[in-house]
């Protein structure tokens, strides 16, 4: 891996709500590398999508605090940047995708004014040029008439062409690192291998992107590295084959064993027994442990932190280095 | 007067009489405008689907948003009104059937929808909601509570969910309540609409898995309506594909998955990532779908189709049998009238 660009140490956030208080990520410390592609998967509620709005302070605080640890871009802690100083770095140097382009796109304005705005923001560029510039990348992400298109509001664009208006202005200003949120969720498959297309095809080699999933299908598809996330914690974290060849925590074993393959079809699907637990009233010791097949007595008592199983393959199970031998 | 479509064009590949029979069937919604409300169009939902389903059978309905899926499965159960065409449930014609007889049927079929808590009542406890059906239909008085904890059981679920409500309940304990009360009259068949799509994998995999045993366990017939089609794989042995109101490809699911013949169905297999195999790209497809007010001549998926012949721009394709199954293209020859 070249230098990270990334740093997230430690990372804890808190949540103060009516019915408790909770931390939605705890003790998250992960790097991402210059042009690496890392995938933070999880199912809903495991503190993915908290883990991302936390990079770039996003969560809204109220009730969200981040209560330890830090982030740091190009060795920079972005914990001690002014609001102004955040605010350039969003977009110029750290793009963002999310699942929902409705929340990303203002509904009152054209989107060419939207594209120009963010280019004049960050770069000093007559609007005419700018103008220019957006209908080059509104045909770079193969919206069908851009130069018309720039003139559309964002309701008279499909969900799929939204997106592409989207992922057109995070990428317009070559950001070093893309945090993306579900960025296909809403869109429909072939959609979705367009726009995967498109994201391959656009950034420039030395773009990072951080990429969160629920679907290791996605996973598969575009990521050098991945992390598994359970219920607030990093409980696996290795390259893509050693993931989905040699997984070796009992949950990411569980998670790709669930996955409904179009072939190789079982009688049964093995899905993992019970749910995801209340982050009000995670089980004491490892938080996997009510669902696990493989507990024992350790287990309920002390929270495995992550082993090293291989050089850059870790895993938070007592087991790891039993079950990273054992074929899925 | 003959009807040329009289005869069900949809025998089973084993002879079987099909529960359910859909001939040629519209479901078109008015396009209002103006103050007179003057019809300007119609959005052509479902523009002609001939499809059966046997008892115990699971058919699977795959296509992207839009394709018409979601509107075919609540047209089979009376939710929107066809335009025209025809509908048999067990040999009868819904069509001509007395509002009474209509009633009797709607208890042999149910259906699923996607968001588990938007489709029970937050004002209902579980007792109520799953036994309201039966309270409907003048089934049971007395012996509610131990109806309930039966049908509870069958799904996973324990007794001390009676007095609580939906929102106390996870996603996929949600999803369990709606399969409860689906099952609750005894149906012979289920439109299950995206029925696990809000669900994450591992409780996705129960939930299927649930679908599955009571398939089993009561002969039930499900339409399994999904975008996502290795969920599909998993739990229908036939599949039949949509595009823009139609039909374009039916058969046996794996013959379909390992050798699709439609080149739409090629290019929607081909956007599916699985993961732990490399696969050659294929070149995505471009474009998006047109629209179902003003659907293109000829083959309806001809202006996206990287094999588009002239014919295709003109003539709209008809059905032809090929390896074992139905498809709706011009690659495949000139296909058949729908006569039997």
């Amino acid at each position: 891996m070249s230098a990270a660009i990334l740093e997230v140490d430690n990372l804890t956030v808190t949540f103060d709500t009516d019915e408790g208080v909770f931390n939605a990520v705890e003790g998250v410390s992960f790097a991402v590398g210059a042009g690496e592609v890392v995938g933070l998967v999880g199912e809903s509620g495991c503190g993915k999508s908290v883990t991302a709005l936390s990079i770039l302070r996003l969560i809204p605080s109220p009730p969200g605090r981040i209560t330890q640890g830090s982030v740091r871009f190009k060795g920079v802690d972005l914990a001690r940047l002014s609001a102004a100083e955040l605010r350039r770095m969003r977009g110029a140097s750290i793009g963002m995708i999310f699942q929902e382009p409705s929340a990303a796109l203002s509904p009152l304005h054209r989107v060419g004014r939207q594209l120009v705005e963010a280019l004049r923001l960050h770069r000093d560029i007559p609007r005419q040029a700018a103008w220019e510039t957006a209908g080059q990348w509104l045909e770079k992400v193969r919206i069908p008439d851009a130069a018309e298109r720039l003139h559309a509001y964002p309701f008279q664009l499909s969900g799929g062409m939204q997106q592409r208006v989207m992922i057109a202005m995070a990428l317009m200003l070559e950001p070093e690192l893309i945090i993306a949120d579900e960025p296909t969720t809403a869109l429909d498959v072939t959609i979705q291998a367009q726009v995967f297309a498109l994201i391959r095809e656009m950034r420039r080699a030395s773009t990072a992107i951080l990429l969160i999933t629920h679907d290791m299908g996605v996973v598969w598809e575009m990521c050098d590295r991945v992390l598994v996330m359970y219920a607030a914690r990093i409980v696996e974290a290795g390259s893509r084959e050693e993931i989905f060849g040699k997984p070796a925590h009992p949950y990411s074993r569980g998670l790709l064993r669930s996955i409904p393959r179009l072939t190789d079809k079982p009688d049964r699907l093995a899905a993992i027994g019970g749910m995801v637990p209340s982050p009000l009233r995670y089980p004491p010791g490892c938080r996997f442990n009510d669902r696990c097949p493989y507990v024992f007595d350790r287990c309920r008592r002390e929270a495995p932190g992550l082993l090293e199983v291989a050089g850059g393959h870790q895993a938070a199970c007592f087991l790891a280095r039993k079950l990273v031998r054992t074929p899925l | 007067m003959p009807n040329p479509i009289a005869t069900p064009p949809t025998t089973l590949e084993n002879g079987a009489r099909p529960l359910l029979e859909l001939l040629d069937l519209k479901t078109w919604f008015p396009v209002r405008r103006g103050v007179f409300a003057k019809t300007i169009g119609h959005v052509r939902a479902v523009d002609g689907v001939t499809l059966a389903i046997a008892r115990a059978e699971t058919l699977g309905l795959v296509g992207e948003s839009g394709c018409g899926k979601t509107t075919l499965g609540r047209t089979i159960l009376g939710l929107d009104p066809p335009h025209s065409g025809r509908l048999r449930f067990d040999g009868r014609d819904i069509g001509r059937l007395s509002r009474a007889a209509k009633r009797q049927l709607r208890q042999r079929m149910q259906i699923i929808f996607q968001d588990p808590l938007s489709s029970l009542n937050p004002r209902m406890n579980i007792l109520d909601i799953v036994t309201e059906g039966l309270r409907e239909f003048g089934l049971i008085s007395d012996t509610r509570e131990a109806h309930a904890v039966r049908l509870l059981r069958e799904v996973g679920l324990d007794a001390d969910a009676l007095y609580r409500y939906p929102h106390e309940f996870s996603g996929g304990q949600r999803q369990r309540i709606n399969v409860a009360r689906a099952i609750s009259l005894r149906p012979d068949f289920i439109v299950c609409d995206e029925a696990v799509s809000a669900l994450d994998v591992s409780v996705q995999a129960q939930v299927i898995n649930l679908m599955i045993d009571l398939r089993e366990k009561y002969g039930l017939a499900y339409l399994f309506i999904s975008h996502d089609l290795s969920v599909v794989s998993n739990i229908a042995g036939r599949v039949a594909v949509m595009y823009l109101g139609r039909v374009v490809e039916e058969g046996p699911t794996d013959s379909i998955i390992r050798d699709p013949l439609h080149p739409y169905t090629r290019a929607l297999i081909g956007a599916v990532p699985v993961p732990g195999v490399q696969r050659a790209k294929a070149p995505p497809l471009t474009g998006e779908t047109p629209s179902p007010l003003a659907p293109p001549p000829g083959c309806r998926f001809h202006p996206r189709c990287q094999e588009a012949m002239d014919v295709c721009r003109r003539v709209d394709p008809g059905r032809t049998r090929w390896a074992g199954r139905r498809v709706w293209c011009h690659l495949y020859g000139e296909g058949e009238t729908l006569s039997a």
